[in-house]
């Protein structure tokens, strides 16, 4: 099988603190780190080859030059080679450019099985470039992918996870699928697949090697524009109710009333 | 020191890995039962610790001494104990095979050693031949095709589990000191060959230490280690490699200590105010900060002299050794003083980093050797 996963390298949110008083993320000093999900991802691809010999598992990502140390990463968990889209003409690209971007290294990359990527990056939170990617090349998808069942005559059965539940989904390949963090736990990296991962040529692609206009992608082709971010108000603190549960009950329908919730 | 993506990158494995799997229970456990446990060995192994700087043709990850320092030191952050774990095969184990190993015995001992399949110490010391190694008078007498050995080895790390032991023993017995000592790759299982029983350690707790006795171990003679004779120079060759482990591993424990420091200091309230805020604290976070920081461009540096091969390293290792062993001591002292009394107690993790951090002046070398070494390198 040949299988392709998307991945991204994101600002280390748990590090990122915001500025008190522009309201703005501080990414001065912030380590980079592949966005988990994709390392789910990954891992789901190589679980994969590791049960189909003879499978290949490429990794595609669109980011700046210092992404190649995030693909290093993912060769050294054991991917068999990765591909950088890096050109000046693709930042600023939101979800509906990056896409584009990424299709357009998809197509470049030849016949495929299976793209998957992470459900989201958790810098932007927005979960959509999976699907748009799947909608540009025409395949299925399925999001939230919490298990991989079987692969079988050209099928994949998966588990879709839900608020309070799961489906299970049969879908034809070539399909792309989002992972999610419950799907598995990422491979540590080895210290021999590191040294390897050094000696491997990372192809980098601009928008002609991949044959877009510099018009549509990065900034220009962005549909989405940023008018400002800001971190919402502190809640208030929370009230516990104490006592017996009818009193519970009735101190609680009384502060509903007073909100004017009830 | 600037370090490469890749180092980078073996840092970053490590750190993960040592942080994610070297968990309290396991850590706790280690401590109490003081017993090897097996199951984060073979964790180890898989992620390729066990075989960092070996040659790939021989079971290891092919990758530099200055991989195999910040994997020690990252490991010993968290765990100094479990850095021995990863270090054994790597240095004192795998070190004389690599120097002096036929390719048959490369292939049959060091390969299960660097895939940490099977376990392989180093025996050089006596109860009469400490810091005078020349002293060993455990003996080797030939016999056929074999070597007959008898002696007593001791504070041999890692013994009770190992599965072969790399053994110094007198084959000249005309000569004295250095001379006349041969290396042997002895199997546990053969016949004549005891162990002591499991010393109670002050710190490192979980990597069982005991003495091997040697009544009439007949060794073939395919298991002669390097010439006969001139094991001594294989055995020093050996340590050097080994000076920079405890260095390394004296680096981790220093962290840990400037670490739990910082965030007890941050946290104490005395007199009304976080006790970071009086300069008789501060000031020796900066001097704990500083000495840290000199130690490890000491320890990384002589990683780079060995990467390069060259002849200033054996007493660059000798220097990290002396500086970074001292160092970390000196910084236990002060993260257990930074705490007061609950720096006394066990709940608190400093204590336990000031028992570990004191064999790290002492085991391969004292301080005193690492002066001799090093003052005889400049007065000869």
């Amino acid at each position: 099988m040949k299988i392709i996963v998307c991945a991204k390298q994101v600002p280390d949110t748990n590090e990122v603190k915001i500025d008190p008083v522009k309201g703005t993320l501080i990414r001065e000093g912030v380590p980079s780190i592949l966005n988990p999900d994709d390392a789910n991802a990954l891992e789901a691809a190589l679980t994969i080859k590791d049960s189909n010999p003879g499978s290949t598992v490429s990794v595609i990502s669109m980011g700046p030059a210092q992404a190649m140390y995030m693909l290093r990463e993912c060769l050294a968990m054991g991917a068999d080679d990765a591909y950088l889209l890096s050109s000046r003409a693709f930042g600023g690209a939101d979800t509906c450019a990056t896409s584009t971007t990424l299709a357009a290294g998809v197509r470049k990359l030849g016949k495929f099985d299976l793209i998957i990527g992470g459900r989201q990056a958790i810098d932007g939170d927005t979960a959509q470039v999976g699907p748009q990617l799947a909608q540009r090349l025409g395949i299925p998808v399925v999001t939230y992918v919490q298990k991989i069942r079987e692969i079988k005559d050209g099928t994949v059965v998966v588990e879709r996870q839900l608020e309070d539940g799961f489906e299970v989904i049969e879908v034809k390949m070539p399909c792309m699928l989002t992972a999610v963090k419950e799907l598995n736990t990422p491979r540590y990296m080895t210290i021999g697949r590191i040294e390897d991962a050094f000696k491997k040529t990372i192809t980098v692609w601009n928008e002609d090697d991949v044959g877009l206009k510099p018009e549509s992608c990065g900034l220009k082709a962005s549909p989405t524009q940023v008018m400002r971010s800001f971190t919402p108000p502190p809640k208030g603190k929370g009230e516990m109710l104490t006592g017996t549960i009818p009193e519970m009950a009735t101190a609680l329908v009384k502060k509903l009333t007073e909100k004017h919730v009830l | 020191m600037i370090f490469s993506e890749k180092h980078q990158l073996i840092r970053k494995l490590v750190r993960d890995f040592a942080e994610k799997e070297f968990t309290q229970e396991l850590l706790d456990e280690l401590e109490e039962t003081g017993e090897f446990n097996w199951e984060i060995h073979r964790k180890m192994a898989a992620a390729g610790f066990m075989g960092t700087k070996i040659p790939r043709e021989y079971g290891g990850q092919g990758s530099d001494y200055l991989s195999y320092a910040i994997m020690i030191e990252e490991l010993a952050r968290i765990s100094p104990v479990l850095s021995i774990y990863a270090n054994t095969s790597n240095s004192l184990g795998g070190g004389p095979l690599l120097f002096a190993g036929t390719e048959e015995q490369l292939k049959k001992y060091l390969i299960p050693a660097a895939t940490g399949e099977k376990i392989l110490v180093f025996a050089l010391t006596e109860p009469g031949a400490g810091s005078d190694a020349g002293g060993v008078t455990t003996t080797a007498i030939p016999d056929g095709d074999y070597f007959v050995l008898n002696g007593r080895k001791t504070f041999i790390s890692g013994a009770p589990m190992a599965d072969y032991c790399i053994i110094f023993a007198r084959t000249d017995l005309t000569q004295k000191g250095s001379r006349g000592i041969s290396a042997f790759i002895v199997d546990m299982k053969l016949p004549g060959v005891s162990l002591g029983k499991d010393e109670d350690k002050m710190g490192i707790r979980g990597y069982p230490t005991c003495d091997v006795i040697l009544e009439d171990v007949r060794v073939h003679k395919s298991d002669l280690l390097g010439e006969l004779n001139r094991g001594f120079q294989n055995a020093m060759k050996t340590l050097d490699g080994g000076r920079l482990g405890v260095a390394a591993q004296s680096c981790g424990i220093g962290q840990a200590c400037l670490d739990e420091a910082v965030k007890y200091a941050k946290e104490r309230k005395q007199f009304g105010r976080r006790i970071a805020d009086f300069q008789g604290i501060s000031f020796m976070i900066a001097d704990m900060a500083a000495e840290l920081a000199a130690a490890k461009e000491l320890t990384y540096n002589a990683a780079v002299l060995k990467d390069m091969n060259s002849k200033d390293a054996p007493v660059a290792c000798s220097i990290a050794k002396y500086y970074a062993s001292e160092m970390c001591n000196r910084l236990a002292y002060k993260a257990v003083q930074i705490h007061g009394g609950y720096g006394y107690i066990k709940d608190y993790r400093v204590e336990r980093l000031y028992r570990d951090a004191r064999i790290m002046t002492i085991y391969e070398g004292t301080s005193q050797v690492q002066q001799m070494v090093i003052s005889a390198s400049l007065l000869k």
